[in-house]
């Protein structure tokens, strides 16, 4: 799926989201719904942020797979698999589990491979030496 | 006489409004706080004052504010 079309569809489906930014294992931008102007720094600013909460959860041991930042302005959503990272904001009190499998259903959408068109059914061979014994 | 309820009455007002606006910041406070997930399916949750969540709160306020304006 086109990244441009699949954060617009996360945003059309998910009215909770305001902002959402697809980053590559190696930190570039993939889709971002917000301008050129913003954009980098919004990029800068996600890589810091999850560089900081993987420390800040460093101790505990486990693979980060997600993490929700709420503050009194709203929320910051990050998911990750194994090659990308999607972060979001939200408004104030979010529905957290709902903005997860929205975020998560995205990303899928980025690692699946485009459907190929099924093959057409052959029409069957007219036999020609049948039809002309007959 | 009534001067002096006046000044009651705006007292009261005055120190009703800043109780307000006491407790709207204590409550926004409360609602700072960095959520974990891991792959494994556990959670860690570091409340905003955790000496881990004062490097992570600021920036997810300037990812707010970037996006926003």
């Amino acid at each position: 799926m086109d990244g441009a079309q699949a954060l617009s569809d996360l945003t059309e489906i998910s009215s909770q989201i305001q902002a959402a930014i697809v980053l590559d294992a190696d930190g570039s931008t993939l889709a971002t719904t917000v301008d050129e102007q913003r954009g980098p720094e919004f990029a800068q600013a996600v890589q810091e942020l999850l560089a900081a909460v993987t420390r800040a959860s460093g101790d505990e041991g486990g693979t980060l797979a997600q993490a929700e930042i709420a503050t009194g302005d709203g929320s910051v959503f990050l998911v990750r698999d194994e090659q990308r990272t999607i972060a979001a904001t939200t408004g104030r009190e979010p529905t957290v589990g709902l903005v997860f499998y929205d975020l998560k259903s995205c990303l899928r959408g980025f690692s699946e491979p485009k459907p190929k068109p099924r093959p057409r059914a052959r029409k069957p061979k007219v036999d020609e030496q049948g039809d002309a014994a007959a | 006489m009534p001067r002096h309820k006046a000044v009651a009455g705006a007292a009261l007002v005055a120190g009703s409004l800043a109780g307000l606006v006491a407790l709207r910041r204590r409550s926004a406070r409360r609602r700072d706080r960095v959520d974990v997930y891991f792959e494994d399916g556990s959670m860690v949750s570091l409340a905003d004052g955790a000496p881990e969540a004062s490097t992570v709160l600021p920036l997810a306020r300037r990812i707010l504010e970037t996006t926003r304006n």
